[in-house]
């Protein structure tokens, strides 16, 4: 199954960040910024989603730039393609939102 | 530099509770910084200087390097259970916020619990059957059962949550 099924917010957020390669805080503090503080993953969290990704083979590990101990994560082709179906899903689920709601507000 | 020993007992189901007395130490000025069995070092520190959390989990290496790479302080571990703090000042600590990983956390207990559980009732029963002894073993697999059925119970409880919303 390739993104045939909705992802997490977590997920979502984390592959969104990681157009830019950036280590796990930075996934962290990017993820916060882009949501304006409303989404904060947790280390647990976010290890677990990583360790998903990496097998999913969503993302991949890249040596990391500013140090050599702390590893980077990037997004890969099939990362970029679930993000994509996703984004359209999103899509939909807004577009009958409003055609549903629309008219009461 | 001031530190304290407490000596405290929780069950494996009241790791909410442990987590909220923690926390309530560190709040008055008493930062978690050694675990022991049973036993918790304290060490004076400014008043909710630190935010403290524990969870259940294989003490890796690599899991540990990643929580201290986001600015946290790895404290040590008791059997499978973890302690970290990171200071207030770098904003509220979580290990585990979404509902998918309380639910992991649970397994992870459950995991563990059982196996244990079950080799207590194993030879319990035996040397029951044979020497009439296997009255401490039934009494841990007793306690054991408890446990994960309070664990299910709070599992069952954020599954239900799970379908909702995440």
């Amino acid at each position: 199954m390739n993104g045939q099924a909705a992802l997490t917010e977590a997920v979502y957020y984390i592959l969104l960040s990681l157009v830019t390669p950036r280590h796990g805080y930075g996934i962290m503090q990017e993820t916060e910024r882009m949501s304006n503080g409303r989404v904060k993953l947790a280390a647990g969290t976010l290890y677990g989603a990583i360790n998903g990704l990496l097998d999913k083979g969503w993302i991949r590990s890249v040596p990391g730039a500013d140090d050599s101990r702390r590893k980077e994560y990037a997004l890969t082709d099939k990362g970029r393609e679930a993000l994509t179906w996703e984004l359209d899903r999103l899509k939909e689920l807004v577009e009958n939102g409003e055609i549903v709601l629309g008219g009461e507000a | 530099m001031s530190m304290k020993r407490v000596f405290k007992w929780f069950w494996v189901w009241e790791f909410e509770k442990e987590d909220m007395w923690l926390n309530s130490m560190a709040a008055d000025g008493w930062t978690l910084c050694q675990i022991g069995w049973c036993t918790y070092w304290f060490e004076k520190t400014d008043p909710s200087a630190y935010e403290v959390r524990l969870e259940c989990r294989k003490p890796d290496e690599a899991y540990i390097s990643f929580v201290k790479d986001t600015g946290a302080e790895y404290i040590g571990h008791m059997m499978q259970w973890l302690y970290f703090r990171r200071k207030s000042e770098l904003g509220h600590f979580e290990l585990n916020s979404d509902l998918d990983s309380r639910i992991e956390q649970l397994n992870n207990m459950g995991r563990i619990l059982l196996p244990i559980g079950i080799l207590n009732l194993g030879i319990g029963l035996m040397n029951l059957r044979y020497n009439g002894l296997g009255g401490i073993n039934l009494i841990c697999a007793g306690v054991l059962a408890y446990a994960y059925g309070r664990i299910q119970g709070k599992k069952d409880e954020l599954q239900r949550e799970r379908q909702l919303h995440e």
